[in-house]
């Protein structure tokens, strides 16, 4: 294994870039990428979007053949070469198809616009320059509307309120972030949302985007009508296959690969949003990268298997913070034999958490309004450790401070191991030190000491 | 008459007097119970005041005269030069030791017996954070400013450190931080009494603070928290530890440290003050990824643009007593007093002419301390072996076989003052003289000179390293250039730091005495030393402070179905280090334990105060369980104080960082059982 070449500079591309050279200086590698530009965090795309950040860069090895804004146009696989849209051909020993996926465009009345490309107004938020554009935009708009009411959607709301712009979100399905949420999380998160200004619309698709020349609005299938200068499709992502169809490679959603992400060809591989594992295509960052780290393993001949992600789901957004992973929505009245679902919700508060447990492992949890146990939650998710036999320990963070009521086998003075019994032996300050020397370290404890004292002393007098 | 001196346990160094009799005062800082208590081993009976030597392996020690023991050594030595040559022999030296005597141990080991192989315990201890330090700042000085200046930061973030029960006396700095309204933020996996005093406590998984600090700086970066004015100023390198940091947004940092983006948020914007303080410790620090962990704090102080400022800055605590002058003066195997490099040819012929021999006869640089273990005997590496001021049977990872290796030579030398472990497996015993018997000079924690005098005589029939190294020298053939008068080796060790990073030439045994307050480096009798670093410059070539990109690397033993819990190593309030002193007095209660959460010891059926085998793939040791709800459930810890079925690093492995050759005390897979009855 000489030579690599890699489709696609995205997170998944880049990444796998990087975990080859890691484990190989002398591979040969060679990058394609269809963006013209240095490959770049999506994560971070919604800060972009908000104005917070403008390079999103990600840091990538040296030594690396890296050809930016030249798409790959074909692949002979018996020659095993690359044929990209500068013309040049690469010849590799293994291939990567890291292609990862596009925006979804709903097939909805008036979204073209004359020139058959999307109506002036209406976006897709996917890269770097859709950003950049809707950023643009957004300076000379009033009302936003955003078509799609999942994390993509939520995270575009939030980056067009910074702009200033009254935000409209429409959902076909009955609440928000659906795929990730049960229906109460999903109305505490909408309430959540409303309480920033921000329009909810749900249960009703997208059926016609208005406006001639610009956008004026979005039309819904029950006859709604939402009003809006700016339109973000934020309907989905769909892999992009075309490449390994031409190939003849099996696709079915994705990129079909076996657990050394290998494709029906033995020196094709896919990774990332356009690979389709054990039947899951991916859309997040998470399992791109452990993909690439398995397939870089698998490359350098070090022997790796995936075996599949557990998916966790973050959201931050207006103030608003979600943790969702695995099965959320098992349904209470199901009376499975060691299904224990714990519900905690606060809608004062819009706070809702729920944890799903199976036979003593955690299955699913949703955090809503209040990550402050994600931590502890995600790690028992993830490696599916034993969980606290007080649930509500990963509900709730601990409460920090005492009763105040000092036991007397409660370490006072640290520097000396004085408990608190030791001091309310004593009657003074001086036979304190004497007796015990507490106090004489770092100090800190003398105004506890004193306390106990004075206690002592009451407690004498009485 | 009470005599003011220094306590001999850790970097603290806090003032205390001592009588004639042996009563311990504390001065202005307090003592805490092992300061107050360290006069007990003054007298006591298990004090070592005879040589001893050994007939043959696996015999008995026999008491003898400091002719013969003296003559052991040097047979011992010979033979090993005749098989292998000088590298035949090694040195393991100690930061305990005074500055006098780290000086004087590299000086014979490079002068006398012309090796290469020399380290030391320290590189257990300072050698990540010290190499992190070197690299962003040019110099290496754990605090680059006074221990009083933590009393006015703003916020002051602690790194796997637990000082109110290693360092006690340190916590009141802390205190009065906290007093002025300051914020404590300790990122520990275990919720220790420093921690359940703070602000904020952050428990990740252990080994992960390094995506912890990268995390915490794409928060800054993302919340607009960085100090762009100062990274253009003030450093170089930041584009590329800005690339790295946006690898860590707060959900991937939150799932491999388990710290909730709501505590890393409202960490960094704590620490993103003008006055902020980030200090690290063994806790980040004993990893094989420990140079990256502690550079990674550093990014975060730098881009935060704390270093170089007033009541700001990064450190790192220093453990040991003489840990900071211990790593300065050359018993490091790469290294020459005044914290230069041995590979170095200015450095060479500087400090071969103060020496007075041919730069081409210094050797060059040597093993590390693990490598030079684990190379001992059968090894194939050295057949000699002196070892003063460290007990590595106990201290030493993957300690099982390390005590193979050691018990594999044919000559083990060492110089001790209670018969240790190391010691009892020694083929030569050297007693030696304690911090309250003879005078010299240690560098505390912030890079201050401090002057031990000697209060009492030491018992009939011991000697003090210098008079012992004096006595080798002689013996070896060399009669001059090693004087046991501290006096004399500390005037030497000024000369031949001049000039170097660690330059101690202006100061002086009557200086100290007088009660000037020194920090290094101090050229001249007339500087005044310097308290405070990096205020207009760092100690690089051009300047500026060095941003180094670092990544979270793979664990070097993740857990399994066989060894299901992480294992953290670490310490306690009533002892110190190997424990070689402070077991031995009677006050210092308690003995070795493993805590474990509440909720995991219920899952095994294991209550308070049983006793349970803790393994991993090295071995298992046996302990008292302590249970808590003051730990992770998946982990739990174990001192390192304890030796024979309670030692700690009967369980540790030997990964080393590939820069420090730091092992990774910090975190491996184990398992605990209960013990069937």
């Amino acid at each position: 294994m000489k030579r690599v070449v890699v489709v696609g500079n995205g997170m998944a591309g880049a990444r796998v870039v990087d975990e080859l050279r890691r484990r190989d200086p002398h591979l040969e590698i060679t990058v394609f990428g269809a963006e013209n530009r240095p490959a770049y965090n999506r994560i971070l795309l919604s800060d972009v979007l908000a104005g917070k950040r403008e390079d999103v860069t990600l840091g990538g090895v040296d030594g690396v053949q890296r050809h930016l804004g030249v798409p790959v146009v074909s692949i002979d696989r018996s020659a095993q070469l690359v044929t990209a849209s500068d013309g040049s051909r690469t010849p590799y020993d293994a291939l990567v198809l890291a292609t990862g996926s596009e925006a979804v465009v709903p097939p909805v009345q008036g979204i073209a616009g004359p020139s058959g490309l999307l109506l002036d107004g209406v976006f897709v938020f996917r890269t770097v320059e859709d950003c950049n554009a809707i950023a643009a935009r957004a300076k000379r708009s009033t009302t936003a509307v955003v078509v799609g009411g999942g994390l993509l959607g939520l995270e575009a709301a939030r980056g067009l309120l910074q702009h200033g712009l009254k935000v409209e979100i429409v959902h076909g399905a009955g609440h928000l972030m659906d795929v990730q949420l049960d229906p109460a999380g999903g109305t505490i998160l909408r309430r959540a949302v409303e309480a920033l200004g921000v329009g909810v619309h749900l249960g009703s698709f997208a059926s016609r985007v208005d406006g001639t020349r610009h956008v004026t609005g979005v039309g819904l299938a029950d006859g709604r009508h939402v009003s809006g200068d700016l339109v973000v499709l934020a309907c989905g992502v769909r892999p992009q296959v075309g490449l390994a169809r031409s190939m003849g490679l099996a696709v079915e959603r994705g990129v079909v690969v076996d657990d050394e992400l290998r494709t029906d060809d033995d020196r094709v591989f896919a990774i990332g949003e356009c690979a389709q594992h054990r039947g899951s295509v991916y859309g997040l960052v998470a399992p791109a990268w452990e993909q690439a780290a398995v397939l870089a393993d698998v490359l350098t001949g070090r022997g790796g298997r995936y075996t599949g992600s557990r998916l966790v789901t973050r959201l931050k957004a207006m103030d608003l913070d979600v943790a969702a992973m695995g099965d959320t929505n098992p349904g209470l009245e199901d009376d499975v034999a060691g299904q224990e679902v714990v519900v905690w919700a606060d809608p004062a508060r819009n706070t809702y958490k729920k944890l799903v447990v199976r036979d003593g492992v955690l299955t699913g949890a949703l955090l809503v309004g209040d990550v402050s146990t994600s931590g502890l939650v995600t790690q028992a998710f993830d490696r599916g450790t034993p969980l606290p036999t007080d649930r509500s320990a990963l509900l709730f963070a601990p409460r920090r401070g005492g009763s105040g009521v000092v036991a007397d086998e409660d370490t006072v003075c640290t520097c000396n191991a004085v408990t608190a019994g030791e001091i309310r032996t004593c009657h003074s300050l001086p036979e304190v030190v004497l007796k015990t020397r507490a106090t004489t370290g770092c100090g800190t404890c003398t105004s506890v000491v004193k306390t106990l004292l004075s206690k002592a002393v009451e407690r004498t007098v009485a | 008459m009470p005599v003011s001196t220094h306590c001999p346990y850790c970097a603290l160094q806090c003032a205390m007097t001592l009588t004639p009799t042996a009563e311990v005062g504390a001065g202005e800082g307090g003592l805490c119970r092992k300061g107050w208590t360290s006069a007990d081993l003054l007298r006591s009976p298990q004090r070592l005041t005879q040589p001893a030597v050994r007939d043959r392996k696996g015999g008995p020690l026999r008491e003898t005269s400091w002719d013969e023991a003296l003559s052991r050594v040097v047979e011992g030595v010979r033979r090993a030069q005749q098989s292998t040559g000088p590298d035949g022999v090694a040195v393991f030296g100690g930061g305990g030791l005074t500055n006098e005597k780290a000086y004087a141990l590299g000086k014979f080991a490079r002068v006398v017996l012309r090796t290469s192989q020399i380290d030391y315990n320290g590189r257990f201890c300072m050698s990540s954070a010290a190499a992190a330090g070197n690299r962003a700042f040019g110099l290496d000085r754990g605090l680059p400013f006074p221990l009083s200046d933590l009393s006015g930061a703003q916020t002051v973030l602690l790194v796997g450190s637990n000082p109110a029960e290693t360092m006690p006396p340190f916590v009141q700095y802390l205190q009065r931080m906290r007093e002025a309204g300051g914020d404590l933020i300790v990122i520990d996996p275990r919720r220790t009494p420093t921690a359940d005093a703070a602000s904020l406590h952050l428990a990740p998984q252990p080994g992960t603070d390094l995506a912890l600090a990268n995390g915490m700086l794409f928060v800054a970066l993302e919340e607009g928290l960085v100090d762009k004015a100062y990274i253009s100023e003030r450093t170089t390198g930041f584009d590329e530890v800005q690339a790295a940091a946006s690898a860590w947004w707060p959900a991937r940092v939150e799932r491999l440290t388990g710290v909730s983006e709501p505590d890393l948020r409202a960490a960094v914007r704590l620490l993103a003050v003008p006055r902020g303080m980030v200090l690290t410790a063994r806790g980040a620090e004993q990893h094989a990824h420990g140079v990256a962990t502690a550079t990674a704090w550093l990014n975060l102080a730098l881009a935060l643009g704390l270093p170089g400022r007033p009541h700001a800055g990064w450190g790192t605590l220093t453990g040991q007593g003489n840990g900071q002058g211990g790593r300065e003066h050359g018993q490091k195997a790469d290294q020459l007093p005044g914290y230069r490099s041995i590979s170095d040819p200015v450095a060479r012929a500087h400090v071969a002419g103060v020496w007075g021999i041919d730069p081409a006869e210094l050797p060059g640089p040597g093993r590390s301390a693990y490598e030079l273990l684990d190379a001992l005997g059968d090894g194939g590496g050295p057949s000699a072996l002196l070892v003063f001021g460290s007990n590595p049977v106990v201290s030493a990872p993957n300690a099982r076989h390390v005590a193979q290796r050691l018990a594999s030579l044919d000559s083990l030398v060492v110089s001790d003052l209670v018969l240790s472990e190391t010691a009892a497996i020694a083929d030569v015993v050297l007693p030696t003289a304690q911090w309250a018997e003879e005078s010299g000079t240690t560098t505390n924690l912030e890079g201050r000179v401090l002057l031990r005098r000697k209060a009492i005589d030491p018992p009939l029939g011991v000697r003090t390293d210098l008079e012992i190294l004096h006595g080798l020298a002689t013996r070896l053939g060399v009669e001059s250039g090693f004087s046991p008068d501290p006096a004399l080796v500390f005037e030497e060790l000024g000369r031949a730091s001049a000039g170097g990073v660690a330059d101690y030439a202006g100061i002086t045994q009557q200086r100290l005495a007088a009660g000037e307050v020194l920090h290094w480096p101090c050229p001249a009798a007339n500087h005044p030393g310097t308290p405070r670093l990096f205020q207009e410059q760092f100690a690089t070539a051009d300047g500026r402070a060095r941003f180094v990109a670092v990544d979270q690397p793979e664990e070097v033993e993740p857990v399994s179905a066989d060894y299901p819990l992480r294992l953290t190593t670490g310490r306690v309030a009533m002892q110190y280090q190997s424990g070689a002193q402070t077991r031995r007095i009677a006050a210092l209660e308690g003995d070795a334990f493993v805590e474990l959460h509440e909720d995991l010891a219920q899952r095994l059926g294991i209550t308070e105060g049983e006793r349970v085998k803790v393994s991993t793939a090295r071995g298992e040791i046996w302990l008292a369980a302590k249970v808590t709800d003051a730990i992770r459930p998946d982990t739990v810890f174990v001192p390192f104080h304890w030796s024979g079925k309670k030692r700690a690093n009967t369980l540790t492995g030997d990964w080393l960082d590939p820069i420090s050759r730091m092992p990774a005390f910090k975190a491996c897979a184990a398992r605990i059982e209960k013990v069937s009855a």
